[in-house]
């Protein structure tokens, strides 16, 4: 008889739990149905109802979308800027930070541990600090207004360069010695032998970066001044105007700038999540 | 023989096999970045502090800056930050925690999928979320949130317009943004404390609650550090958020003004560079204290460098 009571409990507990997390569910998703329903509807609706569930098959199409192929509009230009600027900025991150991370995981060396030190004190500096000075010296290095500027300075991040130091101090030595004797140098170990076994981290940290770069706001948008060079999250604040004359390209526009991501998303989650929590690692 | 030993000795004082010289071409890029990008702006930024910053002249002026930081509109920046902090912090650090807790438990079904849903807003820009959440609460009559409460007798209403309110929407979507991360982030704690804790807690008929108290709260400290700094940094330096609920730095009476806000405003805005400065600076001193009221009371640093 005892048995039966607490399967009974069980049951129960799993389904309010379940609940909840359906609900929660629902809270995270349907902005992002509401946005995409929002994208197929006309916009002087969005202006003039705001954004709502009401499904109306009537105003359903994908004008808006066909506008932004073909009506006289920046947004290619953005979305061509923000996939340079993502590409060349992670390239050029994982580059430079798995080199600084495996020269303090792997070498002994006077300063190790005072540039450590100084890669702990960026990661815990708000770059919103530094904005000011930065611009002024974006200025006078004639970055302004540049997809280059818009990234250079933060390139060398210090959260990947902590995970790859996490990731390479546990790589086997053995190989290095190996490679040693072998007569490779040690530029060559690190890019032959020992880059290739980091590649879990450099897929995590691929994601990190390149989330972060397509969805920078705070730094393009002091950088970038013309139209045709702005990114496409600053892009698309210009269009946010109170007259609402620019929605159709707005909210569809939106849109298609989460969709590659989800995509992305639902094929590389592990790294996704991996990548994103990789600063909890330590703790 | 004679050769190989030459080649060796060759190869020895050759730079690309030293192992000497290896970490410090390795570190090179984080050295140059860090003083041209970091430690040359961080200087800069407290020497104009000090400055009026124009075109072609600039002259020190003391303390004036500061002098002129205690102002209305700054005060409520600083109040609007520290506001939006505190409730963010109140939200999202217990509320996933006991989410994570839950997802954790053996009760629960379809634990990938709920992990995944929650954590989709998470990949979403600033930018797209402030876009979607200004027309959500948009003041129309059938905007989403308005046309939600209709059926329970609340009136529609202008959400952005008012202070709490705007206040109320911010914290909204900081919660449907960061939310399924800091499940995350506290799942992975949750993952790393030793099954047989439990185990044999309940061996000692050791109850759910007690259980919780007991074992999973201590054991999570080290992850809800983390969690708490961040969103302690974070939420201090707050600003796209309300730059795109606003569409643009301006909000009616200030009432979306940030720290980082009134920063852009000074700063890039009025290109009061010296002014702007200071207002840095002063994120910079805050920022600074809660780190060492932190380094007292957790011993952050002590983890970190283990």
């Amino acid at each position: 008889m005892e048995p039966k009571p607490k399967r009974k409990k069980w049951k129960l507990s799993s389904i309010l739990l379940l609940l909840l997390f359906i609900i929660i569910s629902i809270f995270a998703l349907f902005p992002l149905v509401a946005i995409t329903l929002g994208s197929l509807k006309p916009s002087t609706e969005i202006l003039r109802y705001g954004l709502n569930l009401k499904l109306q098959p009537d105003l359903l199409s994908f004008k808006n979308y066909s506008f932004i192929f073909t009506g006289d509009t920046d947004y290619f230009t953005w979305y061509k800027n923000s996939i340079i600027i993502t590409v060349c900025s992670t390239l050029l991150c994982l580059l430079l930070t798995s080199m600084v991370g495996y020269g303090l995981a792997v070498y002994q060396f006077k300063l190790k541990n005072l540039i450590f030190g100084l890669v702990l004190i960026v990661m815990m500096i708000p770059v919103e600090i530094i904005m000011l000075p930065l611009y002024k010296l974006t200025m006078s290095l004639g970055l302004m207004d540049t997809l280059i500027g818009a990234f250079l300075p933060f390139v060398v991040a210090p959260i990947p360069i902590f995970f790859f130091r996490q990731y390479a101090s546990g790589l086997p030595r053995d190989l290095l010695d190996a490679a040693r004797v072998d007569g490779c140098t040690e530029v060559g170990i690190y890019f032959r032998v020992m880059m290739p076994l980091m590649a879990p981290a450099f897929s995590s940290m691929a994601i990190l970066q390149a989330l972060g770069s397509w969805n920078n706001f705070l730094w393009p948008l002091i950088v970038l001044r013309s139209s045709e060079n702005l990114t496409l999250p600053i892009g698309l604040s210009t269009l946010l105007t109170p007259y609402g004359n620019n929605y159709d390209v707005l909210i569809a526009g939106s849109v298609m700038a989460i969709f590659p991501v989800l995509i992305l998303y639902i094929f590389f989650q592990r790294y996704f999540i991996e990548g994103m929590t990789a600063g909890g690692v330590k703790g | 023989m004679d050769d190989q030993v030459q080649a060796k000795k060759k190869r020895k004082n050759n730079l690309l096999y030293s192992q000497k010289a290896a970490p410090y071409f390795f570190v090179l890029p984080f050295i140059l970045s860090f003083v041209l990008f970091f430690a040359y702006p961080v200087v800069t930024t407290f020497i104009m502090s000090f400055q009026e910053v124009l075109p072609g002249k600039t002259s020190f002026i003391g303390l004036a800056n500061y002098q002129e930081l205690w102002n209305p509109t700054f005060l409520k920046a600083i109040r609007n930050s520290s506001v939006y902090t505190f409730f963010t912090l109140l939200i999202l650090i217990p509320l996933p925690l006991v989410l994570a807790v839950f997802l954790n438990s053996k009760l629960m079904f379809a634990k990938n999928v709920f992990r995944s849903a929650t954590f989709v807003p998470a990949l979403t820009s600033v930018v797209v979320a402030g876009i979607i959440f200004r027309l959500i609460f948009g003041g129309q009559e059938e905007a989403l949130l308005n046309s939600m409460l209709a059926p329970f007798g609340i009136e529609p209403r202008a959400w952005l317009n008012n202070a709490s309110t705007s206040m109320f929407v911010l914290v909204v979507l900081a919660t449907w943004k960061w939310m399924g991360i800091n499940i995350l982030y506290f799942l992975a704690g949750l993952q790393n404390i030793p099954k047989e804790l439990y185990e044999s807690a309940e061996v000692d008929g050791a109850s759910t609650w007690r259980k919780f108290f007991h074992i999973t709260m201590p054991l999570l400290k080290p992850i809800s550090i983390y969690v708490f700094t961040i969103s302690i940094y974070g939420g201090f330096s707050m600003f796209a958020e309300s730059y795109m609920l606003y569409g643009s730095n301006r909000s009616p009476n200030n009432i979306g003004l940030t720290i980082v806000g009134y920063l852009y405003q000074k700063g890039i805005e009025q290109n009061n560079l010296g002014f702007g400065s200071a207002v840095g600076i002063t994120l910079l001193v805050i920022t600074l204290i809660i780190t060492l009221i932190q380094l007292k009371f957790f011993g952050m640093f002590k983890k970190e460098e283990q």
